[in-house]
Formats: C-alpha cells, sequence, structure tokens
C-alpha cells in the first residue's frame, strides 16, 4: 500500500490537450500510470494518442467520470482558467484532485480549497509537482526513474528539493513521494501527510522538506509531538537566507512565529524530530534510521 | 506587492472606502502646490515608504500653510527610514480626529481562509495590542467564498461593540473594505487608524495593502504601480529577463533550477564558507526553473556576472524533467554569447536526468574557466574555496 495513489487509480488530465498536459500525459503513461481521459471544454469528442493508445477528451469532468470510471484528476489548465477546473473536477465527484498548474490567485485557490473540504475532497497543490507512489502510479510531474519502491514516505513544500531528496535515498526507496506546493494555501498539508504516512503499514520513516516563511512546519511538528510514533527527519531550507518581505505587522500576529528555518529547526527538534542542515546530512540521517530497523 | 499609502488610498476611494483627500509629491515644489490645491490651510506632510515607524523616524509633520509644506517635504525627502529611502511624499487634509480604530483583513495561511480583525483601540502598535490585552482585539474568520460582506462586517462590527450612532457608517466602510479585498485580489488590507472624526465620519486615515501578484493578470492597470527606483538595477534587468533573481552580499553568484534547490543551495555555500579566509557568501538567489535553455542560462550568467562583487559562479542543477544534457548545452551556449565577459570560473553540479550525457559534453568542452564536481557539497566547497582564494589574493 501507498498512500492516496496506487495502481488500481484512475486517471484523468484536465488541460490534456495543452503542450504540458500532453507532455506530462506521456510520461505518466509510460511510467505506468493509468490515464483514462483528458478534459478541454470544447474538445470533447476528439482523442489524443500516446504511443498508439488513443485517450478520449470530454468537455466536462462529470462526462470523463461516467465514461471512464476516474477517480483521480491531475490539473494542468492553466491561471486564468484553473478554478473553474478544479471546481468543475471537485463538483464531479472525482476523489483525488492534484494541480500542478503555478501562478493561481491565491482568492481563487482559497476559494476552490473550501469547496474541497466541504466535498470530502482530497487536493494536493496547487503549484506542486504532484505525487507518486514508485512502482505503482504517478500523477504530475515527479520525474518516475529517481528512486526505487520501498519505505521512506516524504513530503515537501519543494519540487526540485523532492527530486534531490528521492535521489540522494533512491536506492532504499520510497512508499509515496508528496509534494504539497509552497503557495501561501495548498489542499494538503505537511500534517495531512504525515498522518496519512502514519497510518500507512508501509511507511517505515517519515521525511519532511520544508522551506522558510509561514509556520506550516511549527504546526506540523506540533502534530509530530502528539501522534506520530514513526521516526521523522525533516530539511529546513534557507538558514541563511536574508530576512524576506513579509507580510506586515498583521501577519506576524497570524503566526506566531518569526518564519525563519531556524525557527522551525527549534519546534521540529523539540518534537523529537532530527532535522539535518543540508540535503546529504539529511539523508544520511534517514540512512541511520533506516538501519535500525 | 506591497502599495505606498498614496496608491493605498486611492485604491480604498476607487471602491467607496471614505478618505482624506492627499496628492502625492516628488519635489519640495510639488508640495508646495499639492497643499495650495487642497485648499492652503492645514495639511500632513507623510513619508511614502513601504516600512512602519515613518512617524518616529520624522517622517510624518503638520504644515499650516503651503510654504511649510514645501519646508518639510524638502526635509523629508531624502531621508533614509529604516533603509528605505524617501523618494515621494503624500500631503493630506488634516484630519479632527476624536477616536482612532484598528481594522485589517488578510490571508490566514494555518486556517486556509481569510482573517478579519478590528479593535476600538487604534492608532498604536498593533503587536503590542493583540499581545497585552488580546480581548481588545476582534478576530473573525471567513469564508472565502463569501469574504467579508455586509453580514460578516455587521457580525465585527457587534463584536467590538462601536457606540450605537456610528454602527451603520462602520460596517458600511468595513464591507467596501472587503469589496477592495476581493476585488482588487489583496492578501491584505490594514486600516490603523480608522478615524472617527470630530463632525461623526468615519474615514480610513492609513491604509496598508499588499496585492496578490498571481491575478495580475486580470488587473491590467496595476503595471503603473510597479515602482522601478525601489528595486535593485540587477533585480529590475532580472524581471525583464522573466527571471527570479534576488541580489545578496556575498561573492558565490548561485544559479540553480527551483527555488527549494536554489535556496538549499545558498545554505550550503554558506556552510562552505563559514571557515574559510574572508568566509566568502552566496552573493544571489536566482532560480532558471524548469527550462533551463541556453538562453536562460545566458541570460542568469550574464547578470550574475554583471555583480562585481562575484567571484566564482556555482550552477547547480538537478535534472528532473529537464536533461542535463540540455542544461550542458545551455552552459556552453551561454559562454559562446558572453565571450570576455565571462571572466569568472564556473563550478557546475548536475545530477538526475541524462547526467552522464551531461557531464561528458562538458568535459569535451574544456572550458578553462568550467570545473565540473560531482556533488552539492563538494562543488559548493569548491566555489567557496575559489572565491576565498580570489578575495584574498585582493
Amino acid at each position: 500500500m501507498a498512500i492516496w495513489l496506487d495502481h488500481r487509480s484512475k486517471v484523468i488530465v484536465q488541460g490534456m490537450t495543452g503542450t504540458e498536459g500532453r507532455k506530462h500525459t506521456n510520461r505518466m503513461m509510460m511510467f505506468g500510470t493509468r490515464v483514462v481521459g483528458g478534459v478541454t471544454p470544447g474538445k470533447g469528442g476528439q482523442s489524443v494518442t500516446f504511443e498508439e493508445d488513443p485517450i478520449p477528451v470530454f468537455n466536462t469532468v462529470r462526462e470523463a467520470r461516467h465514461a471512464t470510471g476516474a477517480n483521480v484528476s491531475c490539473v494542468f489548465v492553466p491561471p486564468p482558467h484553473a478554478k473553474k477546473a478544479v471546481l468543475d473536477a471537485i463538483d464531479a465527484g472525482i476523489e483525488l484532485v492534484v494541480v500542478i498548474t503555478e501562478g493561481i490567485p491565491v482568492k481563487d485557490t482559497a476559494e476552490f480549497r473550501a469547496a474541497a473540504e466541504e466535498k470530502g475532497v482530497r487536493l494536493v497543490g496547487p503549484n506542486c509537482p504532484g505525487l507518486i507512489s514508485p512502482g505503482r502510479s504517478n500523477v504530475g510531474i515527479i520525474p518516475p526513474n529517481i528512486a526505487r519502491a520501498g519505505h521512506i514516505g516524504l513530503v515537501s513544500k519543494s519540487g526540485t528539493l523532492t527530486y534531490q531528496m528521492m535521489f540522494e535515498l533512491g536506492d532504499i526507496g520510497f512508499s509515496s513521494c508528496i509534494g504539497i506546493g509552497g503557495d501561501p494555501i495548498i489542499g494538503t498539508t505537511h500534517i495531512d501527510a504525515l498522518e496519512a504516512f502514519e497510518a500507512d503499514p508501509e511507511t517505515d520513516c517519515i521525511v519532511m522538506i520544508g522551506e522558510i516563511g509561514g509556520d506550516a512546519e511549527e504546526r506540523a511538528a506540533a502534530f509530530i509531538r502528539e501522534n506520530v510514533t514513526k521516526p521523522v527527519v525533516a530539511y529546513v531550507a534557507g538558514f541563511t537566507a536574508p530576512e524576506g518581505r513579509t507580510m506586515g505587522h498583521a501577519g506576524a500576529i497570524v503566526s506566531g512565529s518569526s518564519g525563519t528555518a531556524a525557527a522551525k529547526k527549534e519546534a521540529l527538534e523539540k518534537a523529537g524530530v532530527k532535522v539535518g542542515r543540508t540535503p546529504s546530512e539529511t539523508a544520511a540521517l534517514v540512512r541511520q534510521v533506516m538501519k535500525g530497523r | 506587492m506591497d502599495l505606498y499609502e498614496y496608491q493605498a488610498r486611492d485604491l480604498f476611494e476607487a471602491h467607496g472606502v471614505p478618505v482624506l483627500r492627499g496628492l502625492v509629491a516628488r519635489t519640495p515644489a510639488e508640495a508646495r502646490a499639492a497643499a495650495e490645491e487642497l485648499g492652503g490651510g492645514v495639511v500632513v506632510v507623510k513619508a511614502q515608504v513601504k516600512v512602519g515607524g515613518r512617524g518616529k523616524a520624522g517622517g510624518v509633520k503638520l504644515a499650516k500653510s503651503p510654504e511649510e509644506a514645501e519646508q518639510h517635504a524638502r526635509a523629508i525627502l531624502g531621508m533614509d527610514i529604516k533603509g528605505h529611502l524617501v523618494e515621494a511624499v503624500m500631503v493630506a487634509e488634516g484630519a479632527d480626529i476624536a477616536e482612532e480604530y484598528y481594522f485589517s483583513m488578510l490571508l490566514d495561511r494555518a486556517n486556509r481562509d481569510y482573517l478579519a480583525m478590528c479593535s476600538l483601540e487604534g492608532g498604536v502598535e498593533i503587536e503590542q495590542l493583540a499581545e497585552e490585552r488580546p480581548e481588545a482585539l476582534v478576530r473573525l474568520n471567513l469564508d472565502p467564498r463569501t469574504g467579508l460582506d455586509e453580514a460578516a462586517a455587521a457580525q465585527i462590527v457587534e463584536q467590538v461593540g462601536f457606540a450605537e450612532d456610528i454602527v451603520g457608517q462602520v460596517t458600511e466602510v468595513l464591507t467596501r473594505l472587503g469589496d477592495v479585498y476581493r476585488e482588487a485580489d489583496a492578501t491584505l488590507v490594514e486600516v490603523n487608524p480608522l478615524v472617527k472624526t470630530g463632525d461623526g465620519r468615519i474615514i480610513a486615515l492609513d491604509g496598508k495593502v499588499t496585492l496578490d501578484d498571481n491575478a495580475d493578470f486580470r488587473h491590467p492597470e496595476r503595471e503603473e504601480l510597479v515602482d522601478a527606483t525601489a528595486i535593485d538595477p540587477l533585480e529590475l534587468r532580472a524581471r525583464e529577463k522573466d527571471l527570479n533573481y534576488v541580489k545578496l552580499d556575498g561573492q558565490v553568484g548561485v544559479i540553480g533550477n527551483g527555488a527549494g534547490l536554489v535556496m538549499s543551495t545558498l545554505d550550503v555555500v554558506a556552510y562552505a564558507g563559514e571557515d574559510l579566509p574572508g568566509s566568502p557568501k552566496p552573493a544571489n538567489f536566482l532560480d532558471i526553473g524548469g527550462g533551463a535553455s541556453a538562453q536562460v542560462m545566458a541570460d542568469g550568467l550574464d547578470i550574475i556576472l554583471s555583480d562585481p562583487q562575484v567571484e566564482v559562479v556555482f550552477v547547480n542543477v538537478f535534472g528532473g524533467i529537464t536533461a542535463c544534457s540540455e542544461v550542458a548545452k545551455g552552459i556552453r551556449e551561454a559562454l559562446k554569447q558572453l565571450g570576455h565577459r565571462a571572466s569568472k570560473p564556473i563550478v557546475v553540479r548536475l545530477d538526475g536526468n541524462a547526467v552522464e550525457v551531461g557531464r561528458a559534453m562538458l568535459e569535451e568542452y574544456a572550458h578553462p574557466l568550467v570545473k565540473v564536481v560531482e556533488t552539492m557539497d563538494e562543488a559548493a566547497r569548491t566555489a567557496a574555496e575559489l572565491a576565498s582564494a580570489a578575495m584574498e589574493g585582493k
């Protein structure tokens, strides 16, 4: 088992007829992901052929779901139309919606995130690389050949750092890797992923990658202390970054945290999490943990 | 993007939020003319900087005549307030303040919705109020799909306990501020103070607004709001090339793909430099994104090499979707384009997709300035050592 995504997942791609959508649908299918359809309003009835496999295109997610039984959607729709596309997926009863699109106005994200929660839909992203359960399914743009299947669960805000960490620990392998995205509002948080990895019998160790800004890592630390029994190793990027733009005074009141890497490291270590200073040091910490198992 | 106070004032006015008349001035003469246009009476000359505490720094002055406004403007323009150069002032009508309140609405990352905060005690340091007397600050989380509508505004006004005679007015003003938040795609709207004047009017006296850059595509009018003067010239050049570049104070130029990896690279370089002579540090943040084409690489190298402090460049790319062979090609093309301007050593670390081909291409190219190093840690050390040696040699 892996979290949220396995070999039974049937995937549709919203925006499959666009350049990015087409390119990544092809990659997903080469990896073995069951892509069953695409959605582009106005292009229903057409099809796109990948390696001799014609994949039907539908006008709406509802039509696509009825025709194919899809339960997962991967969204590549550009920012101006992304909200409408995500709401279409949510309303059609898709269980897992993965939004890859970068640059969606936060107001739009806030609105479709609220809708997803109301309908009990798992939303990943936006502005994320998606998720992969090595050997089983890959939804999004994470390169499938970096790491093999194994027992580390990885959750990360950053795309390329996800790849870097998968690369460092590729030989040990991963149950699932989730790129949750770095936008101010995201559907799936570190905490959601920690909870799922804690419950997943195939995950022995959890790696969490954070970044400066906000207080998501501090909240994750509080969650780990109360709810996570599996070993957690973390890395936070941005120790030496100068203080950047903040949200102003009101922002500091809300988060109650300085948002610096040092503050995050301290909170995580207090919760019993081992924190690496660099990706390689973090990987070494994970190896130590895995050796003992 | 953070707005200047005068830009926030204009935005408020456009959405029906009551504000005082105010004009922006960039020279003392303009300030005098503005004061005259406002009727020649009492005005306030306020430094326009995107940082708090300007009153304490002497950046806000009352003027009883246009002459005085000109004098104050002369003193304030060119001031340095917490590292921000004052390039403009706002000349605003004087207000007869009876009471001061506080209002803000912003993105609540933890709750993933919006938060409105309001207090009868405005004009003060709001962080201090929140800490010392949290009960004096009313907080209300809002469903993003409805935002701060009239019902929510009425609820806040009731919870705060505004006096009966101004309940209607304040509710109306808060609703309009909710319109600003929604219609302008703001992530922060703060009014401190929101005042009641001697004659019982409710006015937004000072506003702070942050706009969501991701929403620029539906607000074409915003291009005018960007002030090029507040941006580092190299950052401006990078922006024109669509590159995500932040100038830092160091000697190791950094290019990488993906914000997280670049941030991590800055850390690794800084650690590597800690114990070396001169303690070299990263000179910049530069994320070239997923593509890393030859042109992007050339633009990036060009900008980094224009920074006179840079002694060495560290290119750190993890080929996810991008093949390392493409990145190697990019570096080669970039060096060709730059010609003699490429004058500093370039340490390259490639990993991931098609890494062997990429490394082999660079080896075959054998450019005297390019040094390929296998791991991120080793490459950072090499770059830091080269920078340190160059600094020692000076």
